[in-house]
């Protein structure tokens, strides 16, 4: 019993109520929650944070403490920013494998 | 004459305590931490809005989770609080920092530093596919974000945190298929007498090993190899059990870390001495019990300068900051400091006890293939650094990071330097303390060349 391809790899267990703050990765509609950490936002849609440049293979962050700066994410508004420490923001536009950035 | 200025690095249990000591004493300490709220990464607090009881985060140690968080509120104005603040660099008794974007400098005449471990990281095939964490990560995810790092989570490790991790995952609601040990359980066993100076810890080991013994998933110690498998994501994880045969299970997510390793860069960028600590195998900025550094401005708390956790981490920064005050002409309370003095030599017999408990294991690093992946920030290989030593001479890591990048990366080695020393060590035969240690380098970590930086 494996996820598929493009499954989300977290799974949020603690459900929280409250507004939604929506945002994009790759162009594509999601929602995250207050609280909710870029990286976390992220990966409970997706299985990866970003392409890894030096291989064909994806990243999805590594030790959640602002330590392994695996988790560095690319914005369509040029910023790039570490995951794991930024609090997701109404319409961030997240850029995976492109699509979205202007 | 004004107040000497004291600068704290790290508002986890130790800088908070020793923010609080010097508070005490009339000082207004500056305390830096990179994160938004006070904890650290042991009593890390929820972002606002993911905020939940502190039992249900911290378990047994909510008490004092709670009244870690609270020292910095409750100084207010007698502490100058920098939160989200990166130390990037520590220059003739000035620090250079980064503030939500924004470039500052901060000249001290005495500083602390606070700045704590991190997991400490031996590659395996597959360790970085998508899905796979160190146990502090994916503690952290269900910590402060309340979820899982997957839906059928395995975890591997050496050290207390495995069995603690395992279960809260499964109390949490996920679903933990395999808890894996690399140690064997007969060192362990060996160690219970010298773990029982300390039963309240002792007893917490042995509720969490029970408690995750009653659950469904594999449990298994003595684990001499493993391997996570899968097409761009965690699909299964692969060992070899003590027995010697290979066992598998099918898994979206890993959460594996062999240990901890001190956050030492600032120390080093201090000037600070640095020893190598056998047991280790780590080297770390030397300190006395009172946390003074071979630098006389610098003192060092928590684990930072060697693990210790996070109970002792708050008995060092007190300690720490009196050492700061009676180095200042301060009057300080001489019993205190006995009974500090007392309470951290208990502490360091079980945590040499503890150590002993769960020895490096090194038959994992032995194991390494050429083709593995070594530096995780640029993807050099086991193969390169082996290359570097037998044909190019190198006889040190910091030779090795010239020669091949391993250690340069964006992590700056935090996560391949001690795997990269083990290879070196065993390439060339010798002691894994005649490998060399990774000189810190500023930044300590990046920092956007567009901030300002003068």
């Amino acid at each position: 019993m494996t996820a598929a391809p493009n499954a989300p790899l977290f799974h949020r267990l603690v459900d929280r109520s409250g507004p939604t703050i929506p945002f994009t990765i790759d162009g594509v509609p999601a929602v995250a929650q207050p609280g909710d950490l870029l990286m976390t936002a992220i990966l409970l849609n997706r299985p990866a944070l970003r392409p890894f440049e030096f291989a064909d293979a994806h990243r999805a962050g590594f030790c959640f403490m602002a330590a392994c700066q695996d988790c560095w994410v690319n914005l369509a508004d040029g910023r790039r920013v570490r995951a794991c420490t930024t609090p997701v923001e109404n319409g961030m536009a997240v850029v995976i494998d492109g699509g979205a950035r202007v | 004459m004004s107040d000497p200025v004291v600068a704290i690095v790290g508002a986890g249990p130790a800088g908070v305590r020793a923010a609080e000591a010097l508070a005490q004493a009339g000082l207004r300490p500056i305390v830096f931490d990179e994160a938004q709220r006070a904890g650290g990464q042991i009593y890390r607090q929820p972002p606002p809005g993911a905020e939940r009881p502190g039992e249900d985060l911290y378990g047994f140690e909510a008490g004092k989770a709670k009244s870690v968080h609270a020292v910095l509120s409750d100084l207010g104005e007698r502490v100058v609080y920098r939160p989200r603040t990166l130390v990037w660099n520590v220059y003739e008794q000035r620090l250079d920092t980064l503030t939500d974007g924004g470039y500052g400098e901060q000249a001290f005449d005495r500083l602390v530093l606070a700045t704590g471990a991190m997991d400490r990281v031996i590659p395996f095939p597959g360790w970085t596919l998508p899905g796979v964490f160190t146990l502090g990560g994916a503690q952290i995810a269900l910590k402060a974000q309340g979820v899982s790092i997957g839906r059928r989570v395995a975890f591997v490790g050496a050290g207390p945190l495995l069995p603690l991790i395992a279960h809260q995952y499964a109390k949490a609601g996920a679903e933990v298929v395999a808890v894996l040990d690399v140690t064997p359980f007969s060192a362990r066993a060996r160690q219970a007498a010298g773990l029982l100076a300390q039963p309240a810890t002792f007893a917490k080991g042995l509720y969490y090993t029970a408690r995750n013994a009653l659950r469904g998933g594999t449990r298994a110690s003595g684990v001499r190899k493993l391997r996570v498998e899968g097409d761009g994501r965690v699909e299964a994880l692969v060992w070899t059990g003590a027995d010697g045969r290979e066992h598998r299970v099918a898994c979206d997510a890993v959460g594996a870390s062999f240990g901890l390793r001190s956050e030492s860069q600032l120390a080093d960028l201090a000037g600070c001495r640095f020893a190598f600590d056998p047991v280790t195998r780590q080297w770390a900025p030397e300190r006395t019990t009172a946390g003074r550094s071979s630098r006389p401005e610098v003192y060092l708390a928590g684990d930072g300068a060697g693990i210790g956790g996070a109970d002792v981490a708050e008995l060092q920064g007190r300690r720490a900051a009196l050492a700061v005050l009676e180095d200042i002409g301060r009057a300080v309370d001489a019993s205190e400091v006995a009974r500090l003095d007392a309470a951290l030599a208990r502490q360091a017999r079980f945590r040499d006890a503890l150590e002993a408990a769960y020895p490096y294991p090194d038959h994992l690093v032995a194991s390494i293939a050429d083709d593995e992946i070594l530096c995780r920030c640029e993807g050099v290989t086991a193969g390169a650094l082996r290359d570097a030593v037998r044909e190019k001479g190198a006889t040190e890591v910091n030779r090795v990071k010239a020669f091949t990048r391993i250690g340069m990366g964006r992590c700056q080695g935090r996560v391949c330097g001690h795997a990269a020393a083990e290879l070196v060590a065993l390439e060339r035969g010798c002691p894994v303390s005649e490998a060399g240690r990774l000189r810190g380098q500023p930044p300590v970590k990046p920092i956007p060349v567009a901030g300002g930086a003068a």
